[in-house]
């Protein structure tokens, strides 16, 4: 990405600004994303950068991202940011200068179309990314000649359409097209990054203007291949909330009065005052785990995130001993024997889609029958310290919500939480019903993993704080 | 011999010379903590090698390498300095009656009666060291608290003595599994490196490295079923040091190809949970070719 070069080789022209300005508008650029980027992160930049060779792009981008960016989420931001912001400072640069790049792309007709596809898709299958970026033109000047629709989004799916580019494979294409077993996802991702930065290019310098800049979406931010689909990511977000969760002991400890004295630590403290015990130490106490019902739904509204929940499911089981779980679509069934047995995530999920039973005729959601039948199971059992858990998306699918029956069992239960895998924005378009039930419990969007631990940490605060 | 790097492409070279074969960004965040003498936080998977790094820095620069090894529960008693509460006791009781209480205080509290640790040897060396504070993510924060001050400043506050300064500046790495968030005032005073488990390429590198005898078809394929094998959804991936192993063992099997065979056989190089094993053979091995006649 040569136009990304922060360095160009021209000399700035008295209206241009600064380096050190253009540096700290990039510091800029990244708070307004939410990183928290301080003085002193920038000074060291800047001390750091009198000390590398500023010919390759790579260095000046590691050594701002190593004094700049601090953790795997701001990388990544770090990251887009970095793109974008080089990228206009570059363009606008060239359309000041009114530099133009030499027009040598071949004509379309005369280039064999079906050939370009093939080649295209093997650069793919292979990961070459100079190539890409040369293919990328290729294919724009192929199909993506002057019609543009004006949204860069619309114009890079429709070259993707015409050049029959999928991740899932097509048995119908012949055996020796690279299309045959499907691409995959995150070289497509690539490609159509660049086919959308060629664009954009093509675009400035048509209009000789920056077009507005794009604030990052959250699902930008969220790692590549959606939220909920990398389950790897989620896995391993999870193993550490366990460990978090199961050395959160401090937070936890209850106020028990009585405690056991520790020997070994009280002598070894009785050293600093010449052997006499004037410093009682004891014995850590016992974390206060709370008593938890989780409710999961499973259906196929929420097939997608239904692994995420699983796995959280999963993940909770290990750190609370005293945990009943069901899994519900249009009647509950109780899934805690499967978790206890199974100490393996996959063996479990399988365990419950084979014999969870959740006899299920239409296979849509109905609450207010999960409701009745869960307030029948457990009434019981619910007591001002149990904590209910509902992982759901609150789409009824037009059946009554019943939200008394729901109003009754947070009532007895110490506290409710929801769940809900959708993103804000879509709560209660259609026929979700969330905020019926929001009166009655805490409710929490999670579909990222640093939802989830918002979530955790709501949920190991200690009651009645 | 002490070193002093002057570009990114001589800590590169210098870290392969000492049987480290660093990336692109390793190198260069490794040559700025050297120039700038901030503390570089490393964070990433284990088994990449972070502690390796340390060692190789140590090696190459020619400077003492010291480790604290972080757990729950380290204070700084055993971090910093402790009191030597027996031979003070022993001071002051053979002392008793003659000296008066003045001259037994200002002697009790001396640097003779300091035992020192790791952090405080670390500063106090009259040679510059490497100062490897490892497993940062599994102390408390206020084991962090305690080492701004070191971080940024590199002087220790001890409360009878006075402030110790650093005589000399240590490279100071902190490695970090990721397993808590770090709090921000120390991130902070840290250069950040991110280490993940290397590109196909790399890796291969390094395992020549180490076992360079191993025929390269083998070794290809080695690094190619240690990636899918890491793809999987496993308890522990494989890590670098793993893969050493795995070639060295199939070098002295002299296996001229990893078949399913061979991999069945020594699958447990490199995964070790029950379970995972099992997923392993499953996913990875039918993937093989099967076992040759011969």
């Amino acid at each position: 990405m040569p136009a990304a070069r922060p360095s160009q080789g021209e000399h700035p022209q008295p209206a241009v600004t600064s380096f050190d300005g253009q540096l700290l508008a990039f510091a800029e650029d990244l708070r307004a994303e939410g990183m928290a980027v301080g003085t002193s992160e920038m000074l060291d930049a800047f001390s750091a950068l009198r000390h590398i060779r500023w010919r390759s792009a790579q260095e000046f981008k590691q050594t701002l991202a190593a004094t700049i960016a601090k953790s795997p989420d701001d990388r990544r931001t770090f990251e887009l940011v970095f793109e974008r912001f080089f990228f206009r400072a570059a363009e606008a640069q060239a359309v000041r200068l009114a530099v133009s790049e030499s027009q040598t792309r071949p004509g379309g007709e005369e280039m064999d179309l079906e050939e370009l596809r093939r080649q295209i898709a093997r650069a793919l299958q292979e990961g070459s990314e100079s190539e890409l970026l040369d293919l990328a033109r290729l294919a724009i000047a192929a199909f993506g000649k002057g019609e543009g629709s004006g949204v860069l989004g619309v114009d890079v799916q429709r070259i993707r359409r015409a050049l029959g580019l999928r991740t899932e494979p097509q048995p119908d294409l012949p055996s020796d097209d690279p299309r045959r077993d499907g691409l995959p996802r995150e070289q497509l991702r690539r490609f159509e990054q660049q086919l959308r930065r060629e664009l954009e290019r093509a675009l400035i310098e048509r209009t000789q203007a920056l077009p507005p800049k794009r604030p990052l979406t959250d699902l930008d931010r969220a790692l590549p291949g959606g939220p909920v689909q990398d389950l790897a990511a989620v896995h391993r977000v999870v193993a550490q909330l366990r460990r978090r969760l199961a050395t959160q002991g401090r937070e936890l400890r209850g106020h028990s009065r009585h405690a056991h004295v520790d020997v070994r630590a009280t002598m070894r403290a009785s050293l600093q005052t010449g052997g006499v015990p004037v410093d009682l130490r004891f014995r850590p106490r016992r974390p206060r785990r709370p008593e938890i019902f989780v409710l999961c739904d499973v259906s196929t509204s929420v097939t997608s995130a239904s692994t995420f929940f699983l796995s959280v499911l999963h993940a909770l089981h290990d750190v609370f001993r005293k945990q009943r779980s069901f899994v519900f679509i249009e009647r509950i069934s109780e899934v805690t024997e499967i978790f206890r047995r199974e100490r393996d995530f996959r063996t479990a999920a399988e365990a419950v889609s084979r014999d969870a039973g959740v006899a299920d005729i239409s296979g849509y959601t109905d609450y207010g029958r999960v409701w009745t039948e869960f307030l029948a199971e457990i009434e019981d059992e619910l007591h001002p310290r149990a904590t209910v858990i509902v992982l759901g998306d609150a789409r009824t699918n037009g059946r009554p919500p019943r939200e008394d029956v729901f109003a009754a069992i947070a009532a007895k239960a110490g506290r409710t939480f929801w769940l809900n895998p959708e993103p804000r924005l879509y709560w209660n378009y259609g026929d979700s019903v969330i905020s019926v039930y929001e009166q009655y419990c805490q409710a929490f969007e999670c579909w990222r993993t640093d939802q989830l631990e918002d979530f955790v940490r709501a949920l190991t605060k200690p009651q009645g704080s | 011999m002490a070193e002093n790097p002057i570009s990114v492409q001589d800590v590169a070279d210098g870290l392969r010379s000492v049987g480290y074969l660093p990336g692109e960004e390793t190198a260069l965040v490794s040559f700025l903590a050297t120039k700038l003498g901030k503390p570089v936080l490393v964070e990433g998977p284990a088994g990449v090698g972070k502690t390796e790094l340390a060692k190789a820095l140590s090696k190459y620069l020619g400077r003492e390498l010291i480790r604290l090894q972080c757990y729950e529960g380290l204070d700084e008693a055993k971090a910093l300095y402790e009191w030597n509460y027996r031979k003070q006791l022993l001071r002051i009781q053979t002392e008793s009656g003659e000296a008066g209480w003045d001259q037994v205080q200002d002697d009790i509290f001396g640097e003779s009666f300091l035992l020192s640790r790791p952090l405080l040897s670390a500063i106090a060396s009259p040679q510059p060291v490497v100062l490897l504070i490892d497993e940062i993510d599994k102390t408390d924060q206020e084991f962090e608290a305690m080492l701004l001050e070191l971080l940024s400043d590199f002087q220790i506050t001890i409360p009878e003595l006075g402030r110790i300064e650093a005589r000399t500046h240590p490279v100071v790495l902190l490695t970090s599994n990721n397993s808590r968030e770090l709090t921000e005032a120390l991130k902070r005073r840290c250069l950040y490196l991110w280490l993940d488990y290397p590109e196909l390429q790399h890796e291969l590198e390094i395992v020549r490295m180490h076992v360079p005898e191993l025929p390269a078809t083998v070794g290809a394929k080695l690094v190619e079923v240690v990636a899918m094998v890491r793809e999987l959804d496993l308890k522990k991936a494989p890590s670098i040091a793993e893969s050493i192993d795995w070639a060295r063992a199939l070098l002295l099997l002299g296996a001229r190809e990893i078949d399913e065979n061979v991999f069945r056989e020594t699958l447990s190089v490199i995964v070790k949970h029950r379970t995972d094993l099992d997923l392993v053979a499953e996913r990875v091995g039918v993937k093989l070719a099967p076992a040759s006649a011969g």
